[in-house]
């Protein structure tokens, strides 16, 4: 399960909203990875006998399986996180990082007001206790965002980030510390971020064996890799597994969009796919249309115009990429029905027409822009993709509640969230159809 | 397609422009059909970019594979039974390695090209010959893999032959100083893999002080210099070193890959590698995949005529170069000459999937 070899990360890509959203808080920005700082040199002091780096936290973050349970959001965490945000937002540094603002937004008191609202009848539940935590290597914001549900759910966290060092965890977890050493102090049980080699198994180990709940982010081997090491009796897993997801678009509706919103449409779906390389399990890999004949060709050709139009000046093709797609399109040639390449003025967009959908059409994933296509009249042909694997349905012209009513009368494996082009990122409490809070916190019940 | 006798008989450098192109792309229409009627998957992959084998007028026109997917897939346009050898591509361990399926007649002329491009390079006689390697890795003949068919395929072009390394890749210097003793005087052939020569032969022979005189040597290596880029050692440094521990005159670098065997770019005297007549090199920008200007970095394609029981015809590879000129290179030599710039980098892919497990 090797990751990538050489750390030549690009940073080319520029972040496509003025006002810092919620959004493309799953994925990260402009990343660049930089060699891992000697582990013998932590921030915090390690511990002598594990090889962690320490972001932040405790000398000695095994010490966090006894900070007592919170209730959600405990004013204590959000008065912590409303400074971190704080701190973040006048941090120069941060401003080159859309991906730290977005968080640093997320983490304004606003924010977490409005997050805490459908919990308020939430009476009589505490966090789980110590929550494990293991963010993806690729995502360098991950980490914070899974630190910050916990700590809402209240719970004390021990966050593995990334082995790579990126520069956002640096900078998020300095502001993190400084606020721990301040006005916070008495949260610095539960603020723990950690890294060490992915290969480490055994400091794996260590933390699950105290640990009241292990939140995997991570390819299936990564998460089967963590899985080997064992939990306590009464702890649960949440694993955020690879996924695969879809647009669907109303050719109709396409074809009759003016030109703004054609515009607002393709930077939507920019920040969807190429923004993260179409690599988050977000991101759409088949477009699915509603439609038929002239006005579906129509559609088709304005969408595209307009998503290269917009990627063109912002994405470049890199050779591996390019030769990548052309690979990922003999495949689809060899696994799945009626696939042809489309005409597109370049390789930026990659585009692969299907007769037909079939269960092979979800393994089809290739970073960098590379789409499936498939149109018809109806939604029926769409059943067979809506199983387990298939999470995040983004609409362009269909009602969202029309797509969600399906998913109920149909009883689907699949699919956890619906949402509008240019919001498949957004970070939201209720992830892969788990309610964080929720799941990470337990109810007391008193009769 | 073009019967063996006609295409054997092609000057290896002698055709110009014209003529080679309309030659290439009239094999080439007609490796498509073959192929498309005798690999489905072949098939598939034409349909896929709406290619008709019979309506193609240039080269170009001919969309290329990747390299990649003879790792993936098992691309084959004869029945099993006609199989004769199957090749596998070198790759370290864990590795996925190329397959390429073949029968007798695309052996033998990959073969028989290769003897045609030596011959313009060796001159027709066998010359006594070292290879720079071990004699270990070609005798489990039941896998031929890249490093064991090259020693293999080379070494019809000499005589006498001797294994300057014993299984542990220790240098035998008695060994080779009583070769050169016998053959002194005489032109010599020397074979290795780049990265070989330069960490068994010149590295030992620099570690324990002795100087070799091969003063009538060729020495032809290839494999690429992905290695040696890493450690910082240049064309001119590799050649600049040899000569100096062993006084070789004539280095002569080569591209080539297990995918088309028997295709080989050699060197000239100008280092500049070059075309034969039963191959091309097409250099593709990545943005489009349109033709590169001479000068232009660039993906490389290659092109040959040999592949018939394998669609190995037009590959794309995953290394980039450069197009230095056509049928104008001072040597002397008709055909396009090129440079190779090396293997494109991966970049750091973002999101959530952390492993590259996917790319297979």
């Amino acid at each position: 399960m090797s990751s990538i070899d050489d750390a030549t990360a690009r940073d080319t890509h520029t972040p496509e909203s003025d006002t810092p959203t919620t959004q493309n808080a799953v994925a990260g920005a402009g990343t660049v990875a930089q060699p891992l700082p000697e582990l013998a040199e932590p921030d915090t002091g390690s511990t002598s006998d594990l090889p962690l780096h320490g972001y932040c936290g405790l000398a000695d973050p095994r010490q966090a399986a006894a900070a007592p349970a919170l209730t959600p959001f405990h004013p204590m965490v959000t008065a912590f996180l409303t400074d971190v945000s704080a701190a973040l937002l006048r941090d120069p540094r941060a401003k080159a990082y859309p991906d730290v603002t977005t968080f640093a937004f997320f983490c304004r008191r606003a924010n977490l007001t409005q997050l805490a609202s459908p919990y308020a009848q939430g009476q009589g539940r505490l966090g789980r206790g110590l929550a494990f935590h293991i963010a993806p290597s690729n995502v360098p914001m991950n980490f914070a965002y899974s630190l910050a549900a916990a700590l809402l759910a209240g719970n004390a966290s021990v966050v593995k980030a990334s082995s790579h060092a990126f520069e956002q965890v640096r900078i998020t977890c300095e502001a993190m510390r400084l606020q721990l050493a301040g006005a916070h102090k008495a949260l610095t049980p539960y603020v723990n971020v950690i890294t060490y080699p992915r290969e480490r198994q055994d400091v794996t180990e260590v933390f699950s064996r105290l640990c009241d709940v292990r939140i995997i982010w991570g390819g299936d081997e990564t998460i089967r890799r963590v899985r080997e090491a064992p939990l306590p009796p009464r702890a649960v897993d949440m694993a955020f597994a690879d996924r695969w997801s879809l647009l669907l678009c109303d050719a109709a509706y396409v074809a009759a969009m003016d030109a703004p919103s054609l515009a607002t449409m393709a930077q939507g779906f920019y920040n969807d796919t190429y923004l993260f390389d179409q690599n988050a399990c977000t991101t759409p890999r088949l477009v699915y249309w509603l439609g038929a004949g002239e006005t579906l060709l129509a559609a088709q050709k304005r969408f595209w115009d307009a998503v290269h139009a917009y990627a063109s000046p912002r994405y470049p093709v890199e050779p591996v990429t390019a030769v990548d797609k052309r690979v990922a399109l003999y495949r689809a040639a060899l696994t799945l029905p009626g696939a042809k390449l489309l005409p597109m003025p370049d390789n930026l967009a990659v585009r692969i027409s299907l007769d037909a959908l079939t269960l092979p059409v979800l393994d089809f994933r290739c970073a960098g822009g590379c789409f499936l296509e498939y149109a018809a009249q109806t939604l029926d042909p769409l059943t067979p993709l809506l199983t387990a694997r298939t999470q995040t349905i983004s609409a362009l012209g269909v009602s969202p509640q029309a797509v969600y009513d399906l998913l109920l009368a149909t009883g689907v494996r699949g699919v956890d969230r619906v949402t509008a082009v240019g919001h498949t990122m957004d970070f939201s409490l209720v992830w892969d159809g788990y309610d964080l809070i929720q799941t990470l916190s337990r109810r007391i019940t008193l009769s | 397609m073009i019967d063996h006798t006609a295409l054997l008989a092609l000057p290896p450098y002698g055709l110009a422009a014209e003529q080679k192109q309309a030659f290439l792309t009239s094999e080439l229409a007609a490796l498509c059909t073959h192929h498309a009627q005798h690999c489905a998957p072949y098939a598939a992959m034409l349909a896929a970019t709406g290619t008709q084998p019979n309506a193609l007028t240039a080269v170009a026109q001919v969309p290329p594979l990747p390299v990649r997917l003879f790792k993936e897939y098992a691309l084959s346009s004869v029945p099993p039974e006609a199989l004769h050898k199957t090749m596998t591509s070198s790759g370290t361990t864990g590795q996925q390695v190329s397959r390429i399926f073949l029968d007798v007649e695309t052996a033998t002329l990959q073969s028989k090209v290769l003897a045609k491009t030596m011959e313009s390079i060796l001159g027709g006689a066998r010359l006594p010959m070292i290879i720079l390697d071990t004699a270990a890795v070609i005798k489990n003949r039941s896998m031929f893999s890249a490093r064991g068919a090259g020693i293999l395929g080379f070494s019809m072009f000499g005589r006498d032959k001797f294994y300057a390394m014993d299984e542990a890749m220790q240098l035998d210097i008695d060994g080779l100083k009583t070769f050169l003793a016998k053959h002194e005087g005489e032109p010599i052939f020397l074979f290795g893999f780049t990265y070989m020569v330069w960490q068994h032969f010149v590295q030992a022979l620099l570690r324990q002080g002795v100087t070799l005189s091969i003063p009538q040597g060729t020495l032809l290596h290839g494999g690429g210099w992905k290695k040696l880029a890493a450690e910082a050692v240049s064309h001119d440094v590799f050649r600049d070193t040899l000569q100096k521990v062993c006084g070789v005159p004539r280095i002569l670098d080569y591209y080539g890959m297990v995918e088309q065997t028997g295709t080989i770019y050699v060197e000239c005297e100008h280092g500049h590698l070059h075309t034969p007549v039963w191959a091309d090199v097409l250099i593709r920008r990545a943005k489009d995949f349109s033709l590169a200007a001479v000068g232009e970095t660039g993906l490389i394609e290659v092109v040959s005529v040999l592949p018939r029981s394998y669609p190995g015809h037009a590959l794309l590879t995953e290394d980039e170069g450069r197009l230095l000129g056509e049928d104008d290179c001072p040597c002397g030599r008709k055909g396009k000459y090129f440079e190779v710039l090396g293997r494109v980098q991966r970049a750091e892919v973002r999101g959530c999937s952390d492993t590259y497990e996917q790319h297979r």
